[in-house]
Parts: C-alpha cells; structure tokens; sequence
C-alpha cells in the first residue's frame, strides 16, 4: 500500500502562484490511498481563484498510453496553463514530466510507504516512497532514484560524459535534473536553500 | 592554524594530500610527510579514499598535528550518518583540528568493500551546513552544544574541468551559500578551461586551490582518462610522457608538466593544492620548478 498525502496547503499553493494551472488527478491504483475529499476542496478554491485551467480525474497515468489518451480532449486546457499540478503518487508525476518537457510540472502530494501491494510501477520510473517529494525542486525528475547517491543538493563529482561513476549505463541523474530546469526556465531552483534528509517518516505518517 | 588565516594574508597557499596506510604503523608516513611536506600550508588526509578502507582520516591527522604539521581533516558521507559526522566534528575540534574538507565521497561500488552499505545521509552541502551550525552551537537535531562551540576553515572541492561544468559552478554555489570558506579542485591538465571556469567562480569570492596531480606515466593518464571524473589529459602531453620512457620513469616529465599547469594556472587562483599519489618526494622539486619554493 502508499499513501499519498497532499503537501501543505500553503506549498501547494505557492506552486501555482499567481500562474494557471491544470489539475491531474489520478485514482488508479486500489493499493494507493488518495485524500479525494481534500484535493477535491483545495481545487476547488483554486478554481474559484479563477487559477485552474481544467481538472481530470482519471486513473494509471504512469502508463504513458493510457496518459496521452487520457489527455487527448485537454490538451488546449493544458496549453493555456503554466503549471500542471499533479496529485498522484511520485511515478504518475514523473511520467506527467517526462510527457510535457518543456512545462513546470508540480507534486501536489508526498507519498509515503505502507506494507503490501505497491500497485502498479512501470520500471521506467521510481519513487522511493521518501514522504518528501522533491520532484518541483528538480523538474520532476526524483533525485531519491535518478541519482545512485540520492543526492538532493545536487551533482556529486562522480559523473564522467554524463555517465554515473557507479554504472556507465546510468546518465547522471542530475545531468538530467540540471537539463530540464534549463529547458523550463527554472535554474533558479538548482539555488534553493540546502536541503536536508528527513528518515523521520513514521511519524508523519501517523499524524 | 586555520588555512583561512593565509588566504587571508593574500599567500599563494600550497598544500598536498597525504593517504593513510592500510594498517596502523605509520611511521613511514610520517616521515615522508615531515621531510616533504613541512614547508608548505597544510597538509590534507583522506578519508577512505576510493572507498578503499584506510587507516582513519581524524587519528591520522592527529598524529601529522603531533608532529607539527597543519592537517585538513577530509570527511566524505559514504561511511557515516549524521550523528557520527558531527561526532567526529567535534572529536576534531578537542584535537584542535581546524581545517576541514567536506566532500560527498566516492560510491561504495567503486572501492574494496563493494558489499558497504552507502550511507549518504548528508552530502557535501548538508556536511557543510551541519557544521555551520554546530559553529553556531547547535547540530542538525536542533540541539544546543555544550560550551564554547567549535570554529573552522571549511573547505570543498569543485571540478573545473568536468563536462557539466555549469552544474558543477551551480553546486559549488550551493557551498558558498551553505557557509564553505575554500575550495580545492579536482586535478587539472588543461589550464585554459580552469581559467575559464576562474572566470565564472571568481562571482562567489571564495579562495581556489588548483588541483595538481603529478602524472606518472602514459598508463595513469589513459587510465584517468577513462575512469576519473573530471579529468581530461590532452593527448599531447601524453606524448611527451611518450617521448623520453627513462625521464618520465625517474618522474622529471611528470613534474616539468605540472610545474608549467601551476605557472600558467597562478595568476588566476589563490593557492595549488598537490595530490602526489605516492610522489610525495617529489612536491619540492615541483615546487621549486613551479615558483613557489
């Protein structure tokens, strides 16, 4: 089981700003468990803030198929935001990422770990289930798994023509993170205050 | 004495690297270090360098500190988590150990003990912001210090002529702003792309040591230039190790090379850091050659 569990109120609406944004909810997984009610809240204020371009709720968007499909029909509302905020687990937002490349896509949920089926992963992406979201100061690409270190303040000097020092099949997960902010104009996020590791998750869990 | 102090003073600062022994005796070591090393700033320790298991970083700079050298305590965050890190920190600071070099560290992968578990609870950045903060009395749990709070020279590394140079001047930002003091650079063999990375890291005015590492032989660069991060050994230099086998084996080639990389590199930074891998015996003659003697 996961949890996926919305980031504070305050966060989620600072990623949006005074931008528009469209809203992606995903509700595949029986395995994961989804606040509805308080997303479905939160948007809603988001939209009467007249900063919501369009919603979906829609199901497995880590399945880049099912995504393009799924978005056929929205794809001006897509074009007229931003910001695309995503309330899913770590995965559906890196393959939400990994579709729209040159736009800010932005977690709007942390996900944390519980025992039992993890639901469905495709083995392009991970998320390591970390409770603390990185991906909207990485452009969507999570340092937890991209990076053989799991670095979160940045690259280490181990990287050789964009290749890690631990597997020369492996890009430099920070290569990545550092070419896709430049791509969305937000380097400026590679200057964030230092971060810091919490392993502290069990209790936030149970708050 | 902190390096900072010299820095300061607006010398050129030299220091070199020295490696523990796999195994405790360290009389050997300690010699060569007191016979080369004792003219220049300070002296660096390694830590588990590689990811090869050594002899400690902080005992060893104790023992170089005994002897009357300065050491710089380098610590990686492959083998600790952050309660053993600010441990050691202050350990360093009741040995009077004022310099420090903060590195993210090698994976364990690449070392002899490739079944480690790699801890990486810290990286570079956090290693330099947790120490920052036990010199404000506090560690990272939030906790206040005991008594009068340590003082450090915090040192980093960056690596100038890495083919993701941009990134790299983006983390060695994040140093600045994280509280590091200096930095020392991973080895360089083509002086006109330091310079121009000098170019861009003077903004953050933070005192830069090149890196020197002597090249031994045609071997070691082929090597380096397949394996080591951030290093790439024009092929015309290894044509001049090339040309005379017995001059390069006595180590004259390798040393006139980086005598010339310091000279044509010192207008543009403060100070030459010298990993002789070995060749310690070598720092003076190089020293010599270079200017700085």
């Amino acid at each position: 089981m996961l949890i996926t569990d919305l980031k504070a109120k305050e966060t989620i609406v600072s990623l949006v700003g005074d931008k528009k944004a469209f809203i992606i909810n995903c509700q595949g997984c029986k395995e994961v468990h989804f606040p509805e009610k308080e997303a479905a809240e939160l948007q809603k204020e988001l939209a009467a803030d007249g900063k919501v371009t369009g919603i979906i709720t829609t199901d497995y968007i880590c399945n880049t198929e099912n995504l393009e499909l799924r978005l056929q029909k929205h794809m001006s509302e897509i074009e007229a935001a931003d910001v695309i905020l995503v309330f899913s687990c770590g995965v559906g937002v890196q393959t939400v990422a990994e579709r729209f490349e040159d736009k800010k896509v932005c977690a709007a949920c942390d996900t944390y770990p519980l025992p039992g089926f993890q639901g469905v992963t495709p083995l392009e992406y991970d998320c390591d289930q970390c409770g603390e979201c990185y991906l909207n100061l990485t452009g969507g690409i999570c340092p937890i798994t991209a990076c053989s270190k799991s670095l979160v303040n940045g690259q280490c000097g181990g990287s050789k023509n964009g290749k890690c020092e631990v597997d020369s099949n492996m890009e430099c997960g920070w290569e990545r993170i550092y070419r896709r902010l430049e791509q969305i104009g937000r380097l400026d996020l590679i200057k964030c205050p230092t971060q810091l590791r919490n392993f502290a998750t069990d209790a936030e869990v149970s708050k | 004495m902190k390096i900072t102090e010299a820095f300061e003073r607006g010398e050129f600062v030299v220091t070199a690297e020295v490696g523990p022994p796999k195994g405790f005796h360290i009389e050997h070591m300690l010699e060569e270090a007191k016979t080369y090393l004792s003219g220049i700033t300070a002296v660096n320790v390694t830590d588990n360098q590689s990811s090869v298991m050594r002899l400690g970083s902080l005992a060893t700079c104790k023992a170089l500190k005994d002897e009357g050298l300065t050491p710089i305590f380098q610590m990686t965050c492959r083998d600790r988590n952050r309660i053993a890190l600010e441990s050691d920190l202050l350990s360093a600071a009741m040995f009077g150990i004022e310099n420090l070099l903060l590195l993210t560290g090698d994976h364990t992968k690449l070392g002899d003990h490739p079944q480690a578990k790699p801890v990486f609870d810290l990286d570079s950045v956090s290693l330099i912001h947790a120490v920052k903060q036990l010199e404000a009395g506090v560690d990272l749990g939030g906790n206040e210090l005991v008594g009068e709070p340590p003082k450090f020279a915090k040192g980093a590394v960056v690596s100038p002529c890495s083919d993701s140079v941009d990134a790299q001047l983006a983390k060695m930002e994040r140093k600045v702003a994280a509280g590091c003091d200096y930095f020392q650079t991973q080895a360089v063999y083509e002086p006109e792309k330091f310079i121009q990375f000098m170019e861009k890291a003077k903004q953050f005015g933070k005192p830069v040591q090149l890196g020197i590492v002597i090249p031994k032989s045609v071997g070691m660069c082929r090597y380096m230039n397949a394996n080591v991060a951030g290093i790439h050994i024009p092929e015309e230099m290894i044509d001049e190790l090339k040309a005379d086998k017995e001059k390069t084996k006595a180590g004259i080639t390798g040393v006139e090379i980086a005598a010339r990389i310091i000279r044509e590199c010192k207008p543009y930074c403060q100070g030459v850091h010298i990993m002789a891998m070995g060749w310690e015996s070598k720092v003076p003659s190089l020293l010599e050659q270079a200017g700085l003697a």
